[in-house]
């Protein structure tokens, strides 16, 4: 209750804030004219105060969410003019809008891997965190995020202006697409978000997961997408991520690791000898229907992330549809010869492994280079999900780790090795690229590592990272959020 | 030979039935029971209308022993489905007339064991 009395003041003071800056905008000349970046800027409440720079000209304005060198993009996007024909212009917003509903969507697949791969007596939580993970870092990066992302000018470590954006803002940014190429975004830092309530699932204290999700929200993925996709360093090293293996899997991913390792197992995962106990989820087919929602969304966050229509965007499909078949295919190979049977977990992680991988490189690999890449990445998935389990001894009820962590780690670094454009190491263009990419993806490591711990280590010594053994074991939907996800059926908690 | 009839909080069922291995007494049935006492139930608010449960999800033990085993049963099971709380549950010994091993026909005390 205390926890939730500080939220509640929080909360208040963040909406109070909202109103002075309404106040003093409506104040100013009313209503925002959306939609038209020619309108004069209007001042800010807290713009002032925050930006430490004034409203120059734009410095990124219309590079594509990919790096430069992508000519494609590049070309399509608009120039910085924004001299693009109308018809051209409406077409790009209305592809990117779509996307961007259809990486909404993937929300829903994490909710429902996570709660279908997990005990029933969780459901409502998984729920909740899904849902509210969304809801808080949706605000959070309108408030903070999308500037410190997009508004690199003086200072090189993160962005210090578009907090709290306006029309001039989003449209500096992006002249094109504006509010759209905001959104979309949203949509990205809410999927970086989520991906690290499966590896905390069953354990996480509610108010503690909430202050998490902001945090990652408005500084962890912003500050790193900055640098790579914000017009950053790394961006400018050569760093190819294209929809974000590194930036949004590979981080969210590595933030799982260091949350589940700070919370430690579930009861029961792990016997006092050492040995490994199987907690199987309550509906494998509630998980099944999350896994294809994802392969769905993804058709919105690869072909989407050109930002543009494009030649390309058909292409990207292809590559992404190839590489989450390869990996469900060899996932599902392996785990016969290993188990004997199709095991259908593994096949489903094996489909996100081959998405998460072909991410970074789904515009510059071949259909061939595709299906290596997903049906490695299915392998990869399968080993790590062991190493995890046995040898790090990481309790990960839905395998976030090794799905997001290592396969996008590994899809950044293959983007060096199959990059059909001459750069790759397989079509002779020698180690360089793959050296900046094994980089990017360090960098990745080294900083969702360090935040991760930091901000985990300290949610545990302030409010407590973990509830109490007893309402673990009777479930976090009754001592959590005061209801069952299944009142009317039996479903007795005695795992 | 005795019935032992427990019924405890379906939670503490892992750590029961590890314990109870752990005595070398593998042989029980598991059920799962509804059942209200002194615990009286909890609340659960569902659209802002909180409702009071009072019928408690509990798990039933069924362990037949040889009357040698029956004292150890009952510390494991004591020891192990006790927190303290309203609510742990409660055991039942009751006589057993006799006990029949379908496959083999034997009869009493070879038969439980």
């Amino acid at each position: 209750m205390k926890i939730w009395k500080a939220i509640f003041v929080l909360v208040l003071l963040f909406f109070g804030f909202l109103t002075v800056a309404f106040v003093k905008e409506a104040r100013q000349g009313g209503r925002e004219n959306l939609g038209e970046p020619e309108e004069t800027p209007i001042e800010k409440a807290v713009g002032d105060v925050l930006s430490l720079l004034g409203l120059g000209a734009p410095l990124y304005a219309g590079e594509a969410q990919s790096i430069p060198s992508e000519p494609e993009a590049a070309a399509e996007t608009g120039s910085p003019e924004g001299d693009a024909p109308a018809d051209a212009a409406g077409l790009n917003t209305l592809w990117v809008l779509i996307a961007t509903f259809l990486v909404f969507f993937m929300q829903l697949g994490f909710m429902l891997v996570e709660a279908g791969f997990s005990r029933s007596k969780n459901a409502v939580n998984i729920m909740m965190k899904n849902v509210i993970d969304f809801a808080v870092g949706s605000l959070a990066f309108f408030a903070v995020g999308f500037g410190l992302m997009w508004g690199l000018d003086r200072c090189a470590f993160c962005g210090t202006r578009f907090f709290l954006p306006t029309s001039a803002d989003v449209f500096a940014v992006n002249p094109q697409l504006g509010w759209t190429f905001f959104l979309f975004q949203t949509v990205f830092c809410a999927t970086s978000a989520t991906i690290v309530s499966g590896a905390m699932a069953e354990r996480t204290k509610f108010t503690s997961y909430l202050v998490y999700s902001l945090v990652i929200s408005a500084l962890v993925y912003p500050i790193f997408g900055a640098w790579t996709w914000g017009g950053g360093w790394l961006g400018k090293l050569g760093f190819h991520d294209f929809a974000g293996s590194t930036v949004v899997h590979s981080l969210g991913g590595w933030l799982a690791l260091t949350g589940a390792a700070t919370l430690g197992p579930r009861i029961g995962k792990y016997s006092p000898d050492g040995r490994v106990n199987a907690i199987p989820g309550h509906h494998i087919l509630m998980g099944a229907l999350g896994v294809l929602f994802l392969w769905f969304g993804w058709f919105g966050f690869n072909p989407g992330s050109t930002l543009a229509v494009t030649p390309s965007i058909g292409y990207i499909a292809v590559t992404t549809n190839l590489a989450a078949a390869a990996g469900a295919v060899s996932a599902m190979v392996l785990a016969s010869i290993i188990y004997g049977t199709s095991d259908a977990t593994m096949t489903l992680n094996g489909i996100l492994a081959g998405l998460v991988a072909i991410t970074a490189g789904c515009d510059v690999v071949s259909p061939l280079g595709a299906i290596l890449i997903g049906a490695a990445a299915g392998c990869l998935v399968i080993g790590s999900l062991l190493f995890v389990d046995r040898v790090l001894k990481i309790d990960d009820p839905v395998g976030a780790i090794s799905v997001h962590a290592v396969c996008g780690t590994f899809g950044t670094l293959c983007v060096g090795l199959f990059a059909a454009d001459g750069t790759g190491l397989f079509y002779g263009g020698g180690t360089k690229f793959l050296r900046v990419q094994l980089l990017g993806a360090g960098v990745a490591l080294v900083w969702a590592l360090g935040c991760g711990f930091v901000l985990f280590l300290a949610i545990k010594r302030t409010i407590g990272l973990r509830v109490s053994r007893h309402e673990e074991l009777r479930g976090l939907d009754i001592e959590e959020h005061g209801m069952q996800a299944y009142p009317n059926f039996d479903t007795w908690t005695t795992v | 030979m005795k019935l032992i009839i427990a019924y405890i909080q379906p939670e503490s069922l892992n750590d029961v039935k590890q314990a109870l291995l752990k005595e070398n007494i593998a042989k029980l049935s598991v059920v799962n029971a509804l059942g209200c006492g002194h615990q009286l139930g909890y609340t659960e608010q569902y659209r802002g209308v909180v409702s009071e449960v009072n019928l408690l999800k509990k798990v039933r033990l069924e362990i037949a022993v040889n009357d040698d085993y029956l004292e150890k049963t009952l510390d494991v099971l004591i020891e192990t489905a006790r927190t303290g709380h309203i609510g742990d549950g409660k055991i039942f010994v009751v006589d057993l007339l006799d006990c029949i091993r379908i496959r083999t026909g034997e009869r009493g005390k070879e038969a439980i064991g």
